[in-house]
């Protein structure tokens, strides 16, 4: 590719701390020689079973961990210098599993506006900015909620409203979905491909659900802390064998679709969401 | 029903407030219901919508504001209900039990429920040796390990252990397998799918995962904001897509797909529910098209 790319890993090894100290037993790195570009705009899926290092390349990506060999460069920043690690954060966001642990305000407004707060932006900027995102999540008629009030999927738009205001390049979505109900979950896909196309963001998705990430650019997937799969979406459900044996769940509609053309119907590889599905069997 | 385990005769449960009555909330509204005796029923419903106040009033972890509950010919609100045989019958597993995991051993962990039930240690051991068996940790394997060097799948069947150890009559689940990966799930699926086969345990298992559901339920509760606004067999709830919708849930995938299909003309009689029945379906009927 030409430009060069936002997120630049270069063959890192990482591992664990509480790993290094075991005695008995040979220590098991988590990230084994992982090379990885991610493009500015891109909407990147990394996905693979617990304990498969997907979360660990994740956290590689904002400097919330550092290699113990090779690098990260995050627009030509190193993550392991120490003092581009503010700028290298508040360029590349994350959001978690369980959005109460980045929530700290009593409303839903303030919350949003703290880390701006504390950067000491001057308060009318910090007010547009705030409507702003709170506008792009679709969050704005809650803004004098206390978040505890809130649903899981309004408290989960809440934490990104939080990451997209200080206007970072990227956003990385670790697990964000896996506590929601299913609905919930669809709507923060959703916003996250919304605001990936709209705003240009760039997204990384990890996962290990197979149905959340049909819609990404590209997606990775990982087993034993090296990246075993890379591809399109329809490249990577091209072999749902592949996948079992990855101990990803293959969800029913691809399953069934394949094995329709399996038996010989016309239809076609790329379809993968639901609605695409339903199109190719009706005809 | 002949002989249901659990029932509920008008339920309501307000939380009180010692702030202000304007903070009261209606948690559960006049709930109707029978589960029964070993059968596996799902509740679910949106977050909120009051399945773990529910199933709170199961073990009597919460009493009714009013109305009965009526657990194995128990009422948990008559003077003098033993509620603590009520506990060691009705066993419950948290959301995230690996959480509540706290001795040195896998075997010590299991163990504590019974210990506190008056067993001889030889009955105790009996138990802990096949409780741990019936979650696949082989005693002789897992016993002495430490709870917190396994999976996390392991770690949340070790505490479902801690429940089966006690015998329960009802065993109830709130969501038992959020956070687990796909091969942690199929796992948890099959042990659990077991317990039910060999022991004839009642489960009341809350979930909103709807493939989960449709896989292990006999029965299907759906509550809204306090109400029961459906129930039924899980393959009939699946058909009625539109109606979860309102209620904020979704059907799982390949029902939502054949509804798709069928609204795009194609008729799919609507008790087609797995996915072996909806490919021998669609395989045929578009043979028979090309037939034509």
């Amino acid at each position: 590719m030409s430009a060069s790319p936002l997120i630049d890993i270069q063959s890192i090894t990482y591992t664990y701390p509480v790993q290094k100290m075991k005695r008995e037993t040979p220590s098991v790195p988590a990230l084994e020689h992982v090379s990885l570009q991610v493009q500015q705009g891109e909407y990147l899926a990394i996905l693979g079973h617990n304990g498969s290092g997907k979360s660990t390349l994740a956290r590689h990506c904002n400097a919330l961990l550092t290699p113990d060999s090779g690098r990260v460069l995050v627009a030509g920043l190193d993550t392991c210098d120490g003092e581009k690690q503010r700028t290298i954060r508040d360029m590349v966001g994350m959001i978690f599993q369980n959005p109460d642990n980045q929530i700290i305000a009593t409303v839903v407004e303030d919350d949003v506006a703290w880390a701006l707060a504390v950067r000491g932006l001057p308060a009318s900027l910090i007010a547009e900015r705030v409507a702003d995102v709170m506008e792009a999540v679709g969050i704005s008629h809650l803004r004098g909620k206390p978040p505890h009030r809130l649903s899981g999927g309004q408290r989960q738009r809440l934490a990104i409203a939080g990451v997209l205001a200080l206007r970072p390049q990227c956003i990385i979505a670790d697990e964000a979905t896996a506590q929601l109900d299913p609905l919930s979950r669809q709507e923060i896909v959703t916003l996250l491909h919304q605001l990936n196309s709209e705003y240009g963001l760039t997204i990384i998705h990890v996962t290990h659900l197979l149905e959340e990430v049909v819609r990404a650019q590209r997606i990775i997937i990982m087993e034993q802390g090296n990246i075993m799969l890379e591809g399109r979406p329809a490249d990577i459900f091209a072999d749902l064998e592949r996948l079992r044996q990855l101990k990803l769940a293959i969800p029913e509609p691809i399953e069934l679709a394949a094995r329709l053309r399996d038996a010989g119907l016309p239809i076609s590889s790329e379809a993968l969401t639901v609605e695409d599905i339903a199109q190719e069997i009706a005809g | 029903m002949k002989d249901p385990i659990i029932v509920t005769q008008n339920l309501s449960h307000t939380y009180s407030s010692n702030i202000s009555n304007a903070l009261q909330k209606a948690a559960l509204v006049d709930i109707h219901l029978e589960i029964a005796r070993g059968s596996c029923v799902a509740i679910t419903g949106v977050t909120g919508s009051g399945k773990s106040t529910l199933v709170q009033h199961f073990n009597g972890l919460l009493r009714p504001t009013t109305g009965r509950v009526i657990v194995n010919g128990v009422d948990i609100n008559a003077k003098g209900a033993d509620l603590k045989m009520l506990r060691q019958r009705v066993g419950m597993l948290f959301q995230f039990p690996e959480a509540q995991l706290f001795e040195r051993t896998v075997f010590a962990d299991v163990a504590f429920g019974p210990q506190r039930m008056n067993l001889s240690r030889k009955e105790i051991r009996k138990r802990v040796i096949s409780a741990l068996e019936m979650v696949g940790l082989p005693h002789h394997e897992f016993s002495l390990r430490s709870p917190f060097q396994l999976s996390g799948g392991q770690m949340r069947r070790v505490a479902l252990a801690g429940v089966l150890a006690m015998s329960p009559t009802v065993l109830i689940l709130d969501e038992p397998t959020v956070g687990l990966d796909a091969s942690g799930r199929a796992e948890f699926y099959s042990y659990l799918q077991r317990i039910k086969e060999e022991q004839g345990v009642t489960i009341v298992l809350v979930s909103h995962d709807m493939a989960e559901v449709a896989m292990l339920a006999d029965w299907l509760f759906v509550l809204h904001n306090g109400h029961l606004v459906m129930q039924g067999m899980p393959r009939s709830i699946f058909t009625q897509g539109n109606a979860l919708r309102e209620w904020g849930l979704a059907a799982p995938p390949l029902s939502e797909l054949l509804r798709l299909v069928r609204q795009k003309g194609v008729s799919i009689p609507d008790d087609i529910f797995t996915l072996e029945e909806a490919f021998t379906l669609l395989k045929d009927k578009s043979q028979a098209h090309w037939m034509r």
